[in-house]
């Protein structure tokens, strides 16, 4: 006997097939069966059936959380609250792969749904997904790869998680290829904790490799600088990861994954303008930053708080580069590569603006 | 790029759209802005009024620089 399980899927503007980033501020919508990637999802398990697909834009769910879910939740509640027959089992969302906002979106609505109706949840994304660490303790998270053409794979570790879920099956992290929720789980073992414990010491003091039953967190945390005394006396700096570059983008910085930042002299300019600079940042549309790229590194309003008075002085160069899918090693790298130079030129202060 | 200039020993502000990833990633002074097209800015503003703005923020994020923070703030 075959059973049926229903799916309502979640999917941004993009793969939900409303269009591009011109549609990335679009509301909310419900629509029924699948589209896109919840295609593949019907054929990767036979007698599932997504219902309905809802819809948003990446910006206006990343930008207002809160507000957004909300929205959601609202749309989705005919179809949780209706009819038994008619409830769906689950919610997937994504995959996401490592598109930040897509994935803040993903997040958050798993997390609002299992909450709000106590249905199971799952999405998909790349570990370095920025949403990864705000929902991977609430939210099963299928491991993908970073980008689109890890699809299949993708399909194919989300649906079977969900469904495990559904049937209350238990999952661990390797074994369902989801990133571990930091979860402790009572099993019985064959050796005691101390048998096991002078085992690895043993390992260990003989340089053989060795697996912790609890590996401890990494905190990379940066302690707060101290104020700056007088900013009418400091050297300040700009620095963007929104991708704006002078026009015709010379170091050629990628639109997404930056392998390279760039850094450009400002001396004597009073502010960006749509002729001078633009920006090569393919995570969002373009088109408000290419009309005034101050929008997104502000030089026209420092030059005129320097003028009058509230800024010390401006460093003669800002630095730039994409923080679209860009590695944190890389985004790392070219921290520190910025940092020294500003160093040296006796820089106290830094506004660094992101989109 | 934030916490790695921070760790250089400069006090930096970091103003972005999508808050809850610098505080994931662990930004300290955090300047919340407009939206993610155009953090500085609004295009349905006249010209005047968006510079304004602008402005506003850069005084916020002088602000922000200026604060002794315990921890990670949200200057709201």
């Amino acid at each position: 006997m075959s059973t049926s399980y229903k799916v309502v899927h979640c999917l941004n503007q993009f793969f939900g097939g409303l269009g591009g980033e011109e549609q990335a501020g679009a509301a909310p919508t419900l629509v029924q069966g699948p589209k896109g990637p919840g295609l593949l999802i019907e054929n990767s398990v036979p007698g599932l059936r997504v219902m309905s697909t809802l819809i948003f834009g990446d910006n206006y769910l990343a930008e207002n959380t809160e507000k957004a879910v909300q929205e959601i939740l609202n749309l989705l509640a005919p179809c949780f609250e209706g009819d038994d027959a008619g409830r769906p089992d689950l919610l997937l969302a994504g995959p996401a792969f490592n598109a930040g906002r897509y994935g803040i979106g993903c997040g958050a609505l798993c997390q609002a749904v299992q909450e709000r109706w106590g249905i199971p949840a799952v999405t998909a994304m790349f570990p370095e997904n920025p949403a990864v660490a705000l929902y991977r303790k609430t939210v099963f998270i299928a491991e993908t790869s970073d980008d689109v053409r890890g699809m299949a794979e993708a399909i194919q570790r989300m649906t079977p998680l969900g469904l495990k879920l559904v049937r209350r099956e238990s999952c661990l992290p390797e074994e369902d290829h989801y990133i571990a929720q930091g979860r402790r789980k009572n099993v019985r073992a064959a050796k005691t904790g101390a048998q096991r414990a002078l085992e690895m010491l043993v390992q260990r003091l003989q340089g053989e490799p060795f697996e912790s039953e609890y590996p401890m967190p990494v905190f990379d945390r940066v302690r707060p600088a101290p104020p700056v005394a007088d900013m009418r006396r400091a050297r300040l700096a700009l620095v963007t990861s929104g991708g704006i570059v002078p026009r015709g983008n010379p170091d050629k910085i990628e639109a997404a994954n930056a392998q390279r930042f760039g850094s450009y002299p400002i001396k004597n300019l009073q502010r960006l303008s749509s002729q001078s600079h633009q920006t090569v940042h393919g995570g969002y549309d373009p088109t408000c930053a290419n009309g005034d790229p101050n929008r997104v590194l502000p030089l026209d309003a420092v030059r005129e708080l320097e003028s009058e008075g509230a800024i010390g002085s401006l460093h003669d160069w800002y630095y730039a580069t994409v923080g679209n899918a860009t590695s944190v090693e890389s985004a790392q790298r070219y921290g520190q590569a910025i940092a020294k130079i500003l160093l040296a030129d006796g820089v106290q202060a830094v506004l660094l603006t992101s989109t | 790029m934030v916490k790695e200039i921070e760790r250089a020993g400069m006090t930096v502000v970091h103003a972005c759209s999508i808050v809850p990833i610098s505080l994931t990633v662990g930004g300290n002074r955090i300047v919340p802005t407009i939206a993610i097209p155009h953090p500085f800015g609004d295009p349905h503003l006249a010209g005047p009024e968006e510079k304004a703005l602008r402005r506003s923020l850069v005084e916020k994020a002088l602000q922000a620089l200026e604060t002794p923070i315990g921890g990670q703030t949200v200057f709201e």
